[in-house]
C-alpha cells in the first residue's frame, strides 16, 4: 500500500524540520528526490490522511496551558451522536473518542480538555455537562507526566 | 515571552507552509526578517516550548494498531512499574491520574498482534495483573493545537 518512497518521507516527517531557509531541499537531497517532488508527496499524504497535522506540537504545560483533565462520562448509546457533536464544538476539547466498557468501568465516552488551570476545565465541563444534558461524569486530572514522546513509523524496516 | 512568539507559535501549528522557503512565509505574516524567525524557533524549541516541529502521522491510516491502557499501580510501585512500561517505544504517553486506575498509557505497535503480546510482556515483567484495554471505537475528535494568549505567559 505504502511504497518505499512513501515510507522514507514518513520517517522524515516524524523527525524534526530543520531550522534553515530551505528545509524542505535539505530533507529532498537526503532522500534523493527533488525539494518539489518532496513537497508534491507530503501534500499527498496530507490530502490522504495520512499527516494528520503538519506543524509545531507545543509542551502544553509550558505555554501556560496547565489544567490537562481527561473527562470520562456515561453517555447512552443513542444519544452518542448528538452528544459527540456538541462535545467536540469546544474548542478547550483536544479530543473526543468513543472506548470501550467493562464492569468495572463504565465510562465510554472520553474527552480530553485543555484549559489554564484547573477551574477553567471544570467550568467548561460543567459547560458541556449542561448543554448535553450528560450528568455522569468523572474529571481525572494528571498528576505527573511519565512519558510524552511521539512515535516512531516504518522504523523497524528501516534497520 | 512576547507577543511575536505568542504569534508565531499560533501561526506554525496548522498549516505550516508547505513551499521552498516556509520561515520566510511565516516571517513576511509576522512583518520580521526569515532570519529572525529561524533565530526565534531555536529558542523556543531551546527552552521547551516547541516540542516538535513536523508531521504528525494517523496510525490508523498506515495499518498500525493503538489503544489506551489503564493499570491500578501501588503507589511505592509507580516508579518500577513505569520505568518497564515507558521502556516501550510504542509507548507515547504515560500520566499519573487521580482515580484508582492511576497509570494511564497509550500504546500503538504495527499490529494488534504486537500490542497485545507487549501488553503480555508487560504483566509479566511488572506483576501487574490487569491492564484495561480501551482501544477507541469513534474517534469524534482530535486536534491538539492551542490559541495562545499572550497573558498566558505572565
Amino acid at each position: 500500500m505504502f511504497s518505499y518512497l512513501d515510507k522514507a518521507v514518513i520517517r522524515k516527517l516524524q523527525e524534526d524540520l530543520p531550522l534553515v531557509p530551505k528545509p524542505y531541499e535539505v530533507i529532498a537531497c537526503e532522500l534523493g528526490i527533488t525539494e518539489e517532488e518532496l513537497l508534491d508527496k507530503i501534500k499527498e499524504l496530507k490530502d490522504k490522511g495520512v499527516i494528520r497535522r503538519f506543524g509545531a506540537s507545543l509542551n502544553h504545560r509550558n505555554v501556560g496551558i496547565k489544567g490537562n483533565g481527561m473527562v470520562v462520562w456515561i453517555v447512552p448509546e443513542k444519544e452518542l451522536k448528538r452528544v459527540s457533536k456538541i462535545m467536540v464544538s469546544f474548542s478547550e476539547v483536544t479530543h473526543c473518542y468513543e472506548r470501550p466498557t467493562y464492569p468495572n468501568w463504565p465510562y465510554n465516552v472520553f474527552t480530553m480538555i485543555h484549559g489554564e488551570d484547573r477551574k477553567t476545565c471544570e467550568k467548561i465541563v460543567e459547560r458541556i455537562s449542561k448543554v448535553s444534558g450528560i450528568k455522569t461524569y468523572s474529571i481525572l486530572y494528571s498528576t505527573e507526566e511519565l512519558k510524552k514522546s511521539s512515535m516512531k513509523y516504518f522504523v523497524e524496516e528501516h534497520i | 515571552m512576547d507577543k511575536i512568539c505568542v504569534d508565531l507559535l499560533n501561526l506554525i501549528q496548522n498549516e505550516f507552509p508547505l513551499e521552498s522557503r516556509p520561515y520566510l512565509k511565516i516571517s513576511e505574516k509576522l512583518g520580521v526578517s526569515e532570519i529572525k524567525v529561524i533565530e526565534l524557533l531555536k529558542d523556543l524549541k531551546r527552552d521547551g516550548y516547541i516540542r516538535r516541529l513536523g508531521g504528525i502521522v494517523n496510525s490508523k491510516k498506515i495499518g498500525y494498531y493503538s489503544t489506551l491502557c489503564a493499570v491500578k499501580v501501588p503507589k511505592e510501585k509507580i516508579k518500577e512499574v513505569s520505568k518497564i512500561i515507558n521502556s516501550y517505544d510504542g509507548v507515547t504517553h504515560n500520566y499519573i491520574r487521580e482515580h484508582s486506575f492511576n497509570m494511564w498509557f497509550t500504546l500503538t505497535a504495527s499490529s494488534r498482534e504486537s500490542v497485545k503480546r507487549i501488553l503480555e510482556e508487560i504483566k509479566s515483567n511488572t506483576g501487574i495483573e490487569e491492564i484495561m484495554e480501551l482501544p477507541s471505537i469513534n474517534l469524534f475528535k482530535i486536534n491538539v493545537s492551542f490559541n495562545l494568549k499572550e497573558k498566558s505567559y505572565v
